[in-house]
Protein backbone atom coordinates (compact mmCIF):
# COMPACT_ATOMS: atom_id res chain seq x y z
CA UNK A 1 0.00 0.00 0.00
CA UNK A 2 0.95 3.57 -0.71
CA UNK A 3 2.63 5.49 1.81
CA UNK A 4 0.15 8.77 1.59
CA UNK A 5 -2.66 5.56 1.92
CA UNK A 6 -1.34 4.60 5.10
CA UNK A 7 -1.07 7.97 6.19
CA UNK A 8 -4.73 8.76 5.69
CA UNK A 9 -5.82 5.32 7.28
CA UNK A 10 -4.16 5.84 10.49
CA UNK A 11 -5.39 9.66 10.33
CA UNK A 12 -8.97 8.08 10.09
CA UNK A 13 -8.27 5.75 13.31
CA UNK A 14 -6.89 8.03 15.09
CA UNK A 15 -9.82 10.00 14.64
CA UNK A 16 -12.20 7.39 15.25
CA UNK A 17 -10.13 6.73 18.65
CA UNK A 18 -9.94 10.92 19.85
CA UNK A 19 -13.89 11.10 18.77
CA UNK A 20 -14.93 7.86 21.14
CA UNK A 21 -12.77 9.63 24.16
CA UNK A 22 -15.04 12.48 23.29
CA UNK A 23 -17.92 10.61 23.50
CA UNK A 24 -17.04 8.83 26.07
CA UNK A 25 -16.02 11.80 28.57
CA UNK A 26 -19.11 14.39 27.32
CA UNK A 27 -22.01 12.06 26.80
CA UNK A 28 -21.34 9.14 28.94
CA UNK A 29 -19.27 10.64 32.31
CA UNK A 30 -20.50 13.06 34.64
CA UNK A 31 -17.56 15.29 33.48
CA UNK A 32 -18.33 17.72 36.36
CA UNK A 33 -17.51 15.14 38.89
CA UNK A 34 -13.77 15.69 37.58
CA UNK A 35 -13.41 18.99 38.80
CA UNK A 36 -14.78 18.71 42.08
CA UNK A 37 -11.84 18.45 43.73
CA UNK A 38 -10.41 21.33 42.39
CA UNK A 39 -10.40 25.40 43.55
CA UNK A 40 -13.24 26.66 42.75
CA UNK A 41 -15.09 24.65 45.62
CA UNK A 42 -15.00 25.52 49.11
CA UNK A 43 -15.55 23.11 52.63
CA UNK A 44 -18.47 22.49 54.99
CA UNK A 45 -19.11 20.42 57.54
CA UNK A 46 -22.02 18.67 58.74
CA UNK A 47 -22.79 16.61 62.17
CA UNK A 48 -25.31 14.00 61.75
CA UNK A 49 -26.46 11.28 64.91
CA UNK A 50 -26.98 8.29 61.98
CA UNK A 51 -25.65 8.69 58.43
CA UNK A 52 -27.48 5.69 57.21
CA UNK A 53 -25.60 4.13 54.18
CA UNK A 54 -24.23 7.28 52.58
CA UNK A 55 -20.46 7.52 50.82
CA UNK A 56 -18.22 9.88 49.95
CA UNK A 57 -18.85 10.88 46.25
CA UNK A 58 -22.37 11.20 47.19
CA UNK A 59 -23.96 14.03 45.73
CA UNK A 60 -25.05 17.25 47.74
CA UNK A 61 -28.20 18.70 46.59
CA UNK A 62 -30.36 21.79 47.25
CA UNK A 63 -33.75 21.39 45.67
CA UNK A 64 -33.32 18.35 43.86
CA UNK A 65 -29.80 20.09 41.82
CA UNK A 66 -26.57 19.16 42.57
CA UNK A 67 -24.20 21.96 44.26
CA UNK A 68 -21.36 19.56 45.32
CA UNK A 69 -20.31 16.13 46.29
CA UNK A 70 -19.31 14.47 50.04
CA UNK A 71 -15.67 14.26 49.83
CA UNK A 72 -15.32 12.57 53.26
CA UNK A 73 -16.91 10.36 56.51
CA UNK A 74 -15.39 10.80 59.90
CA UNK A 75 -16.32 10.13 63.16
CA UNK A 76 -15.94 12.54 66.05
CA UNK A 77 -14.20 10.57 68.26
CA UNK A 78 -16.07 13.22 71.74
CA UNK A 79 -19.54 13.27 70.12
CA UNK A 80 -20.06 10.32 68.36
CA UNK A 81 -21.53 12.07 65.63
CA UNK A 82 -20.59 11.26 62.23
CA UNK A 83 -18.70 14.13 60.38
CA UNK A 84 -19.83 14.84 57.07
CA UNK A 85 -17.49 17.07 54.89
CA UNK A 86 -18.81 18.29 52.12
CA UNK A 87 -17.27 20.23 48.94
CA UNK A 88 -19.35 22.63 47.44
CA UNK A 89 -19.18 24.62 44.17
CA UNK A 90 -18.19 28.07 44.64
CA UNK A 91 -21.07 29.64 42.60
CA UNK A 92 -23.61 28.76 45.51
CA UNK A 93 -23.85 29.77 49.22
CA UNK A 94 -26.24 29.05 51.54
CA UNK A 95 -27.39 31.16 54.58
CA UNK A 96 -26.42 30.43 58.26
CA UNK A 97 -29.21 28.69 59.13
CA UNK A 98 -29.43 25.88 56.78
CA UNK A 99 -30.44 22.87 57.61
CA UNK A 100 -28.93 19.18 56.17
CA UNK A 101 -30.89 15.87 55.98
CA UNK A 102 -30.00 13.21 54.57
CA UNK A 103 -32.05 11.55 51.91
CA UNK A 104 -32.51 8.83 49.81
CA UNK A 105 -33.40 8.90 46.30
CA UNK A 106 -36.69 6.39 45.76
CA UNK A 107 -36.90 3.50 48.02
CA UNK A 108 -33.74 1.58 47.65
CA UNK A 109 -31.51 4.46 45.70
CA UNK A 110 -28.08 6.23 46.88
CA UNK A 111 -28.27 8.29 49.67
CA UNK A 112 -27.34 11.58 48.89
CA UNK A 113 -27.22 15.12 51.38
CA UNK A 114 -29.95 17.54 50.55
CA UNK A 115 -29.77 21.55 51.90
CA UNK A 116 -32.80 23.54 52.86
CA UNK A 117 -31.88 27.42 52.71
CA UNK A 118 -32.49 29.39 55.73
CA UNK A 119 -33.75 32.84 56.03
CA UNK A 120 -30.45 34.06 57.75
CA UNK A 121 -28.85 37.02 55.98
CA UNK A 122 -24.87 35.83 57.27
CA UNK A 123 -23.81 32.98 54.72
CA UNK A 124 -21.96 29.94 55.81
CA UNK A 125 -18.37 30.36 54.69
CA UNK A 126 -15.61 27.92 53.96
CA UNK A 127 -15.27 25.24 56.55
CA UNK A 128 -18.13 26.23 58.48
CA UNK A 129 -20.41 23.66 60.00
CA UNK A 130 -24.17 23.29 59.61
CA UNK A 131 -25.74 22.86 62.60
CA UNK A 132 -29.35 21.63 62.21
CA UNK A 133 -29.47 18.90 61.18
CA UNK A 134 -31.71 15.44 60.63
CA UNK A 135 -30.59 11.68 60.27
CA UNK A 136 -30.97 8.95 58.01
CA UNK A 137 -33.93 7.42 57.07
CA UNK A 138 -33.26 3.81 58.00
CA UNK A 139 -35.68 1.46 57.33
CA UNK A 140 -34.85 -1.15 59.80
CA UNK A 141 -35.66 1.85 62.43
CA UNK A 142 -38.85 2.49 61.35
CA UNK A 143 -39.69 -0.76 61.00
CA UNK A 144 -38.91 -1.22 64.32
CA UNK A 145 -41.12 1.10 65.35
CA UNK A 146 -44.42 -0.17 63.39
CA UNK A 147 -44.06 -3.19 64.58
CA UNK A 148 -43.30 -2.32 68.44
CA UNK A 149 -46.55 0.30 68.55
CA UNK B 1 17.22 -40.38 46.14
CA UNK B 2 17.76 -40.52 42.35
CA UNK B 3 14.02 -40.28 42.29
CA UNK B 4 13.84 -37.75 44.64
CA UNK B 5 15.79 -35.89 42.82
CA UNK B 6 14.53 -36.09 39.56
CA UNK B 7 10.90 -35.04 41.18
CA UNK B 8 12.34 -31.81 42.67
CA UNK B 9 13.91 -31.24 39.11
CA UNK B 10 10.55 -31.95 37.47
CA UNK B 11 8.94 -29.67 39.53
CA UNK B 12 11.20 -26.91 39.87
CA UNK B 13 12.25 -26.38 35.74
CA UNK B 14 8.45 -24.90 34.34
CA UNK B 15 9.45 -22.21 37.86
CA UNK B 16 12.78 -21.70 36.65
CA UNK B 17 11.91 -21.50 32.77
CA UNK B 18 9.27 -19.35 33.82
CA UNK B 19 11.96 -16.78 36.14
CA UNK B 20 14.05 -16.94 33.02
CA UNK B 21 11.59 -15.98 30.48
CA UNK B 22 10.70 -12.94 32.77
CA UNK B 23 14.65 -11.99 33.16
CA UNK B 24 14.66 -12.17 29.18
CA UNK B 25 11.26 -9.96 28.53
CA UNK B 26 13.12 -7.53 31.40
CA UNK B 27 16.14 -7.06 29.26
CA UNK B 28 14.09 -6.96 26.29
CA UNK B 29 11.95 -4.24 27.63
CA UNK B 30 15.50 -2.62 28.00
CA UNK B 31 16.53 -2.83 25.03
CA UNK B 32 13.71 -1.71 23.53
CA UNK B 33 13.43 1.50 25.94
CA UNK B 34 16.93 2.19 24.79
CA UNK B 35 16.05 1.72 21.41
CA UNK B 36 12.75 4.43 21.30
CA UNK B 37 14.27 7.38 20.35
CA UNK B 38 15.20 5.80 17.08
CA UNK B 39 12.25 4.88 16.38
CA UNK B 40 10.78 8.49 17.45
CA UNK B 41 12.94 9.65 14.90
CA UNK B 42 11.23 8.07 12.15
CA UNK B 43 7.35 8.58 12.39
CA UNK B 44 6.71 7.18 9.19
CA UNK B 45 8.18 3.40 10.88
CA UNK B 46 5.65 4.07 13.55
CA UNK B 47 2.75 4.76 11.34
CA UNK B 48 3.17 1.75 9.31
CA UNK B 49 2.86 -0.33 12.92
CA UNK B 50 -0.22 1.37 13.72
CA UNK B 51 -1.37 0.98 10.61
CA UNK B 52 -1.03 -2.93 10.60
CA UNK B 53 -2.11 -3.45 14.14
CA UNK B 54 -4.98 -0.73 15.15
CA UNK B 55 -6.36 0.12 11.63
CA UNK B 56 -6.39 -3.53 10.52
CA UNK B 57 -8.19 -4.02 13.58
CA UNK B 58 -11.13 -1.50 13.64
CA UNK B 59 -13.24 -3.86 12.37
CA UNK B 60 -13.25 -6.77 14.70
CA UNK B 61 -13.40 -4.54 17.78
CA UNK B 62 -16.25 -2.46 16.46
CA UNK B 63 -18.34 -5.25 16.27
CA UNK B 64 -17.42 -7.22 19.14
CA UNK B 65 -17.79 -4.31 20.75
CA UNK B 66 -21.80 -4.06 19.61
CA UNK B 67 -22.36 -7.17 20.36
CA UNK B 68 -20.62 -7.29 24.37
CA UNK B 69 -22.74 -4.27 24.50
CA UNK B 70 -26.05 -5.75 23.23
CA UNK B 71 -25.51 -8.91 25.58
CA UNK B 72 -25.09 -7.11 28.57
CA UNK B 73 -27.90 -4.89 27.67
CA UNK B 74 -30.25 -7.88 27.05
CA UNK B 75 -28.63 -9.72 30.59
CA UNK B 76 -28.92 -6.58 32.63
CA UNK B 77 -32.81 -6.19 31.38
CA UNK B 78 -33.82 -9.36 32.52
CA UNK B 79 -31.90 -9.33 35.46
CA UNK B 80 -32.86 -5.77 36.79
CA UNK B 81 -36.41 -6.13 35.87
CA UNK B 82 -36.42 -8.53 38.67
CA UNK B 83 -35.91 -6.03 40.57
CA UNK B 84 -37.96 -3.22 39.39
CA UNK B 85 -34.79 -1.35 38.13
CA UNK B 86 -34.62 -1.99 34.46
CA UNK B 87 -33.96 2.17 34.52
CA UNK B 88 -30.16 1.55 35.60
CA UNK B 89 -29.51 -0.60 32.19
CA UNK B 90 -27.55 2.61 31.40
CA UNK B 91 -25.40 2.39 34.17
CA UNK B 92 -24.48 -1.15 33.97
CA UNK B 93 -23.78 -1.42 30.25
CA UNK B 94 -21.49 1.57 31.08
CA UNK B 95 -19.84 0.44 33.98
CA UNK B 96 -18.92 -2.69 33.21
CA UNK B 97 -17.48 -1.72 30.11
CA UNK B 98 -15.66 1.04 30.98
CA UNK B 99 -14.09 -0.68 34.00
CA UNK B 100 -13.65 -3.87 32.98
CA UNK B 101 -15.05 -5.51 29.50
CA UNK B 102 -13.68 -2.57 27.21
CA UNK B 103 -9.79 -2.94 28.48
CA UNK B 104 -9.70 -6.45 28.72
CA UNK B 105 -11.42 -7.37 25.25
CA UNK B 106 -9.94 -5.27 23.22
CA UNK B 107 -6.36 -6.27 24.93
CA UNK B 108 -6.95 -10.00 24.10
CA UNK B 109 -8.56 -9.25 20.31
CA UNK B 110 -5.99 -6.96 19.81
CA UNK B 111 -3.10 -10.15 20.87
CA UNK B 112 -4.99 -12.59 18.65
CA UNK B 113 -5.57 -10.04 16.13
CA UNK B 114 -2.32 -8.03 15.75
CA UNK B 115 0.35 -9.53 18.53
CA UNK B 116 -0.30 -12.98 16.57
CA UNK B 117 0.77 -11.09 13.22
CA UNK B 118 3.53 -9.62 14.82
CA UNK B 119 4.91 -12.72 16.23
CA UNK B 120 4.88 -14.51 12.86
CA UNK B 121 6.20 -11.27 10.83
CA UNK B 122 8.85 -11.28 13.65
CA UNK B 123 9.18 -14.96 13.93
CA UNK B 124 9.10 -15.17 9.49
CA UNK B 125 12.26 -12.48 9.64
CA UNK B 126 14.26 -14.62 11.95
CA UNK B 127 13.56 -17.35 9.87
CA UNK B 128 14.49 -16.17 6.50
CA UNK B 129 18.12 -14.58 8.58
CA UNK B 130 16.59 -11.01 7.82
CA UNK B 131 17.19 -9.65 11.06
CA UNK B 132 20.55 -11.31 11.16
CA UNK B 133 21.38 -9.47 7.48
CA UNK B 134 20.15 -6.27 9.48
CA UNK B 135 22.93 -7.03 12.21
CA UNK B 136 26.06 -7.46 9.41
CA UNK B 137 24.83 -3.72 7.73
CA UNK B 138 25.01 -2.44 11.51
CA UNK B 139 21.45 -1.81 11.54
CA UNK B 140 19.85 -2.67 14.84
CA UNK B 141 17.20 -4.81 14.59
CA UNK B 142 15.78 -4.47 17.80
CA UNK B 143 15.82 -0.62 16.71
CA UNK B 144 14.57 -0.62 13.44
CA UNK B 145 12.23 -3.67 13.92
CA UNK B 146 10.98 -4.19 17.21
CA UNK B 147 10.64 -0.54 18.89
CA UNK B 148 8.31 0.42 16.30
CA UNK B 149 5.71 -2.58 16.92
CA UNK B 150 6.11 -2.08 20.34
CA UNK B 151 5.07 1.71 20.01
CA UNK B 152 2.17 1.13 17.64
CA UNK B 153 1.14 -1.32 19.60
CA UNK B 154 1.04 0.89 22.58
CA UNK B 155 -0.91 3.45 20.59
CA UNK B 156 -3.35 1.35 19.11
CA UNK B 157 -4.74 -0.21 22.16
CA UNK B 158 -6.16 2.90 24.16
CA UNK B 159 -7.73 3.91 21.00
CA UNK B 160 -9.39 0.96 19.88
CA UNK B 161 -10.59 0.00 23.56
CA UNK B 162 -12.29 3.66 23.26
CA UNK B 163 -13.66 2.38 19.92
CA UNK B 164 -14.66 -0.94 21.53
CA UNK B 165 -16.57 1.20 24.75
CA UNK B 166 -18.10 3.16 22.76
CA UNK B 167 -19.70 0.73 20.12
CA UNK B 168 -20.75 -0.89 23.22
CA UNK B 169 -22.71 1.64 24.63
CA UNK B 170 -24.24 2.26 21.37
CA UNK B 171 -25.19 -1.40 21.14
CA UNK B 172 -26.47 -1.70 25.02
CA UNK B 173 -28.50 1.64 23.79
CA UNK B 174 -29.66 -0.57 20.90
CA UNK B 175 -30.85 -3.05 23.12
CA UNK B 176 -32.34 -1.39 26.05
CA UNK B 177 -34.38 2.03 24.12
CA UNK B 178 -34.60 0.82 20.29
CA UNK B 179 -35.84 -2.66 21.41
CA UNK B 180 -36.76 -3.00 24.96
CA UNK B 181 -38.53 0.38 24.77
CA UNK B 182 -37.09 2.01 27.82
CA UNK B 183 -36.70 6.23 28.53
CA UNK B 184 -34.35 7.73 26.17
CA UNK B 185 -33.65 10.32 28.57
CA UNK B 186 -33.43 7.91 31.64
CA UNK B 187 -30.95 5.80 30.00
CA UNK B 188 -28.50 8.48 29.49
CA UNK B 189 -29.02 10.38 32.77
CA UNK B 190 -28.92 7.10 34.50
CA UNK B 191 -25.53 6.35 33.06
CA UNK B 192 -24.13 10.24 33.26
CA UNK B 193 -25.13 10.18 36.92
CA UNK B 194 -22.86 6.90 37.83
CA UNK B 195 -20.39 6.87 35.54
CA UNK B 196 -17.47 9.51 36.69
CA UNK B 197 -14.53 11.01 33.79
CA UNK B 198 -11.89 9.85 36.00
CA UNK B 199 -12.68 7.05 38.06
CA UNK B 200 -14.09 5.17 35.42
CA UNK B 201 -13.48 6.27 31.83
CA UNK B 202 -9.44 7.35 32.54
CA UNK B 203 -8.82 4.83 34.57
CA UNK B 204 -9.85 2.46 31.65
CA UNK B 205 -7.55 3.70 29.53
CA UNK B 206 -4.85 3.86 31.54
CA UNK B 207 -5.28 0.11 32.06
CA UNK B 208 -5.90 0.04 28.13
CA UNK B 209 -1.92 1.46 27.61
CA UNK B 210 -0.71 -1.55 30.22
CA UNK B 211 -2.44 -4.06 28.87
CA UNK B 212 -0.96 -1.98 25.06
CA UNK B 213 2.52 -2.42 26.48
CA UNK B 214 2.17 -5.83 27.87
CA UNK B 215 0.87 -7.34 24.63
CA UNK B 216 3.12 -5.71 22.69
CA UNK B 217 6.02 -7.03 24.68
CA UNK B 218 5.00 -10.46 24.97
CA UNK B 219 4.15 -10.74 20.86
CA UNK B 220 7.66 -9.01 20.15
CA UNK B 221 9.43 -11.40 22.42
CA UNK B 222 7.85 -14.82 21.01
CA UNK B 223 8.51 -13.66 17.63
CA UNK B 224 12.04 -13.32 18.40
CA UNK B 225 12.42 -16.33 20.73
CA UNK B 226 10.56 -18.64 17.88
CA UNK B 227 12.31 -21.35 16.11
CA UNK B 228 13.55 -20.49 12.12
CA UNK B 229 11.13 -23.55 11.73
CA UNK B 230 7.55 -23.39 9.91
CA UNK B 231 6.30 -25.34 13.21
CA UNK B 232 8.41 -23.17 15.74
CA UNK B 233 6.67 -19.54 13.82
CA UNK B 234 3.27 -21.71 14.39
CA UNK B 235 4.07 -22.51 18.01
CA UNK B 236 5.31 -19.32 18.96
CA UNK B 237 2.25 -17.38 17.44
CA UNK B 238 -0.17 -19.86 19.56
CA UNK B 239 1.93 -19.10 22.56
CA UNK B 240 1.48 -15.08 21.75
CA UNK B 241 -2.04 -15.21 21.82
CA UNK B 242 -2.36 -17.96 25.53
CA UNK B 243 0.23 -15.59 27.28
CA UNK B 244 -1.13 -12.61 26.37
CA UNK B 245 -4.25 -13.64 27.45
CA UNK B 246 -3.40 -14.76 30.54
CA UNK B 247 -1.04 -11.90 31.39
CA UNK B 248 -3.79 -9.63 30.67
CA UNK B 249 -6.30 -11.47 32.64
CA UNK B 250 -4.06 -11.89 35.83
CA UNK B 251 -3.17 -8.55 35.18
CA UNK B 252 -6.37 -6.52 35.48
CA UNK B 253 -7.13 -8.41 39.07
CA UNK B 254 -4.01 -6.75 40.10
CA UNK B 255 -4.91 -2.71 38.21
CA UNK B 256 -8.22 -3.09 39.68
CA UNK B 257 -7.05 -3.69 43.12
CA UNK B 258 -5.01 -0.68 43.09
CA UNK B 259 -7.77 1.47 41.25
CA UNK B 260 -10.76 1.06 42.03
Amino acid sequence: MKRSMIDFWVGIFVLIGIASMVFLSLKVANITSFGSTNNSSYTLYANFSNIGSLKSGAPVKISGFTVGRVTAIGLNSKTYQAQVVMSIDNNYHFSSDSSAQILTTGLLGEQYVGIQSGADDTMLKNNDTITLTSSAMVLEQLIEKFMTK
Amino acid sequence: MKNLRKFVEKIGSPFSSFIFMLGELGKLLGMIILGLGYAIKRPYLIIKEVFFSGVLSILIIAVSGWFVGMVLGLQGYNTLQRFGSVSVLGSLVALALLRELGPVLSAILFASRAGSGITAEIGLMKATEQLDAMDVMAVNPIKRVIAPKFIGGIIAVPLLTALFDSSGILGGHFVGVTLLQLDKGTFWSQMQGSVSLHDDVINGLIKAAIFGVVVSLISVYQGLQAKPTAEGVSSATTRTVVHSALAVLALDFVLTAFMF
